[in-house]
């Protein structure tokens, strides 16, 4: 039974446009599904091989100008932008990977940090190619939701199957061994190295893919937009926490939670500007009560939920 | 060839002067680094909120920015070990999937100090304006005859010398007092400190409440020479952290070279290359430093030191 | 020619001996304890077989092959596998899952690993816990979790770094046995262990090392008689 959750869920998701809900809530859904899949991709390198990237959003902002700049500089479908952002990312992935994967300590963090602010600067300084603060436009394929609702889905739905194959496998142990204990995996013959350039190499690709389908969906990125730390790379690991680190399904309830929680907020008179902070002390409170998120301590949630039950 | 010695000189001029101001901002940073084990990435934050102090001082008080390093670094002082004990510590306790959570936490810090700052003071730039601003000394003043003329600005130098100042008295602190010894001993060896009898936790917080209190001095010394905006914050937590790559993590005197390094290479870049590419210049070397030599300038010292 | 090969094996950290010139040998079959002194250098001789560390002079050989140089991984794949003195259990994963993800470098397929991994499990006692996550284990179980990981990839000689530190009597007898199972199958041993009288009892040859410097090699009725091994570790241990 347990097998079928995520078919069911599928289901349920992929009958949602048949229930004529307004394009506005089409346009949330089509937010956490999008979120779910960066939170997705992120889990892969932070929460299974315990690797935190700051920088996601240079393979989001990757992914979206790959889309932007096929239909902008060559004229073809911003779709082929999913296929072309693959050999992009990947590649950035990688030299990254040899940098930084081979020092132990902060550097990764650093470097992944650093990664992000180096293509921002970059796409802000390269006008003749991305036209620089100026952003690129381009004429969005549809301009009903559901073709782009079902698109994500399929990508949401790809990204969880690969996501749960990969951890199950070879990799997946060797992911989390890893995690635990990279001297203890190192000296049982897992070459340290290599499977965590694996691990961020397909979690970029996958994270490009959602920024790619940003690019076709909102028909506007500029380098601020898309490279931004706070607004893409904070936000990804926001998701994974709120959700839980480490799960199948923590991602897609951080996205949920978070994507409602920008809108809430945004939209609340005053306290819209505030955002930031609110979105900062989440971080904290998560960070200091539920380490390991809404899905990954659930346990723990319980039994504090029990306990305040018993006593009322 | 004269106007090109004289560009040279001046850049490297400038270079050094801003050099000497990283270089403080470097300290805080690999002092936290050193005894926490984490990457503080709200230091630039931090520095922008005493940059607001001594604004609001200058603004409403007219007190001069030089004399606000008598009140902002203490307040940032009680500002940094406010955090560490209410925020951090407790962090450091739980028992969690992710690794790096103290330095998740300390973005999380970071964005509400700028999100707040850009709530109560607006994104406006700002500065002081102090009315020694643009005075400087001049090579024509000493030297009559001089066959190129260079500038010394007056608050850059005196900025300067400050930070010397500060960074010495550090020094002092650092290697003859016995809360000094005690922060380095944790920095080089936590357990054995602890057996030592040194309080751990306690020395945490002072290392961070002093890694503000520097970095906030360094806030003070920038104001009467640079713009004010909250998100000036980000933009130095980043320049504090290449400082600490290229100097070596955790060592002091890494990151005075590699403030001095950082400040002269940008002065370079937007000199010879242009502005807009002084960011890029400052990641440049940060790549450079991850690639060739990951100790940092430290691991240099180090080598020198055990060949002899 | 012997199975690994140490030979004149420095390691210098920061111009601080902490092995000088070293060189033994390990034959094929045999338990070769290594003992000396805290400090002596032991661990750190590990670390270099081990791969963490590349020795500022000398080499190390397996079955005929450099190894000194290579990453601890490749070390492994060639057949060399080590436990820690301090444990490292893969904390968050079950006792099962810590030894599969050590199969999976002999085994082509997940149900292989698992096969591999539950063979061992019942090999070092540790079948009824394979559903327990490794940082609950009480720590005797976790010194044979090392073990049984380093068994789980096949190795012609492993490394055993005091497997038997801090064990009660009934998990030492335990532990003992499994060492002489170990040696039963044809694997090689070299152990670095403080109880002597395991020592005395499992071990066929004995290399001693007193600060950093190998001071005597022998079997253990030999190592007993001698004066220097006497002064050096024995003296030491009865004076305390």
């Amino acid at each position: 039974m347990k097998r079928f959750i995520p078919l069911i869920v599928l289901a349920l998701l992929a009958v949602l446009p048949f229930l004529g809900l307004s394009s506005y809530v089409m346009h949330l859904f089509i937010l956490v599904v999008m979120w779910s899949v960066s939170g997705m991709a992120w889990n892969l390198l932070g929460g299974y091989c315990g690797q935190v990237s700051f920088g996601h959003a240079a393979f989001f902002g990757l992914g979206a100008y790959c889309a932007g700049l096929v239909s902008f500089h060559l004229g073809l479908s911003p779709w082929w932008g999913f296929l072309v952002s693959v050999p992009f990312v990947a590649v950035t992935a990688l030299i990254m990977g040899l940098i930084v994967l081979r020092l132990r300590g902060p550097y990764f963090v650093l470097a992944t940090l650093a990664l992000g602010e180096i293509m921002r600067i970059t796409a802000e300084n390269l006008t003749t190619l991305t036209q620089g603060n100026l952003g690129i436009m381009i004429q969005r394929t549809w301009v009903e939701k559901t073709a782009y609702y079902y698109i994500i889905l399929a990508l949401a739905a790809l990204t969880f199957a690969a996501i749960k194959v990969l951890a199950e496998s070879r990799w997946g142990y060797y992911f989390v061994a890893i995690r635990e204990d990279q001297d203890a995996a190192e000296s049982l013959g897992i070459n340290t190295t290599l499977y965590k350039t694996i691990a961020l190499a397909v979690s970029a690709v996958f994270t490009g893919f959602s920024g790619a389908f940003y690019m076709n969906y909102m028909g506007y990125i500029d380098p601020q937009v898309v490279f931004s730390l706070g607004d893409i790379s904070i936000l990804t690991i926001m998701v994974v926490m709120v959700g839980g680190v480490a799960t199948y399904w923590g991602p897609i309830v951080g996205a949920v939670i978070m994507v409602l929680l920008a809108e809430v907020i945004r939209s609340l008179p005053y306290i819209g500007t505030a955002y930031q902070t609110l979105f900062g002390v989440l971080l904290i409170v998560i960070i200091i009560y539920l380490p390991n998120g809404l899905v990954g301590d659930r346990e723990k949630l319980a039994r504090l939920f029990g306990k305040k039950g018993a006593a009322a | 060839m004269w106007v090109q010695l004289e560009v040279f000189l001046q850049t490297l001029i400038a270079g050094i002067l801003l050099g000497g101001l990283y270089a403080l901002i470097g300290i805080g940073m690999t002092l936290i680094l050193g005894v926490m084990k984490i990457i503080n990435l709200t230091h630039g934050q931090l520095m922008m909120v005493a940059m607001y102090i001594a604004f609001w001082l200058f603004s409403l008080f007219h007190i001069d920015p030089y004399v606000s390093l008598l009140i902002a670094p203490p307040l940032l002082f009680l500002l940094g070990m406010f955090l560490q004990k209410a925020l951090i510590n407790p962090v450091l306790r739980v028992e969690s999937i992710l690794p790096h959570n103290q330095v998740i936490l300390t973005v999380g810090i970071g964005m509400v100090l700028q999100n707040l700052a850009t709530i109560f003071f607006t994104s406006d730039y700002r500065s002081t304006p102090v009315d020694y601003a643009t005075d400087a000394w001049y090579l024509s003043d000493f030297w009559h005859n001089a066959p190129f003329e260079l500038s010394l600005s007056y608050p850059w130098s005196v900025s300067f010398l400050l930070s010397v100042l500060i960074t010495t008295a550090l020094w002092f602190f650092l290697t003859k007092t016995d809360t000094g010894k005690s922060i380095r001993a944790t920095a080089q060896d936590r357990d054995a400190a602890m057996l030592m009898g040194v309080n751990v936790g306690f020395m945490r917080v002072i290392t961070f409440g002093l890694g503000a209190a520097l970095v906030g001095a360094a806030g003070c010394l920038f104001i009467p020479i640079y713009y004010l905006f909250p998100a000036l914050g980000s933009q130095f937590t980043l320049i504090a952290f290449v400082i600490t790559i290229l100097g070596g993590l955790g060592s002091t005197m890494g990151a005075i070279l590699g403030g001095l390094i950082l400040g002269v290479f940008e002065s370079m870049t937007a000199t010879y290359v242009g502005m807009g590419w002084a960011p890029v210049g400052r990641f440049a070397i940060f790549v450079a430093a991850l690639v060739f030599l990951p100790g940092g300038v430290a691991s240099l010292l180090k080598r020198k030191a055990v060949s002899k | 020619m012997a199975l690994l090969e140490v030979d004149k094996i420095s390691m210098f950290f920061g111009g601080l001996a902490a092995l000088s010139n070293i060189s033994y040998g390990v034959e094929k079959g045999e338990i070769l304890a290594l003992i000396g002194p805290n400090g002596a250098g032991k661990t750190t001789l590990f670390n270099v077989v081990n791969g963490f560390y590349k020795p500022s002079r000398g080499e190390v050989r397996f079955n005929g092959r450099r190894i000194s140089g290579l990453k601890p991984h490749q070390i492994c794949a060639l057949g060399v596998a080590r436990t820690f003195q301090v444990v490292k259990p893969l904390q968050r994963m079950s006792v099962l899952d810590n030894v599969i993800a050590s199969a999976f470098l002999r085994a082509k397929t997940k149900a292989g690993a698992e096969r591999r991994a539950m063979a061992i499990l019942e090999f070092t006692g540790l079948t009824e816990d394979k559903d327990v996550l490794s940082k609950g284990l009480p720590l005797g179980k976790r010194k044979r979790l090392e073990i049984a990981r380093a068994l789980a990839t096949e190795p012609e000689l492993i490394l055993l770094d005091e497997s038997f530190a801090g064990l009660n009597p009934a998990e030492l007898d335990v532990s003992i046995e499994i060492i002489k199972e170990i040696k039963k199958k044809g694997i090689t041993i070299m152990i670095i262990e403080h109880h002597m009288k395991v020592i005395m009892s499992i071990s066929d040859r004995i290399v001693v090392l007193n600060y950093g410097q190998k001071i005597a090699e022998g079997s253990p009725v030999e190592i007993s008689a001698n004066p220097l091994v006497v002064e050096a570790y024995l003296g030491e241990a009865e004076g305390a």
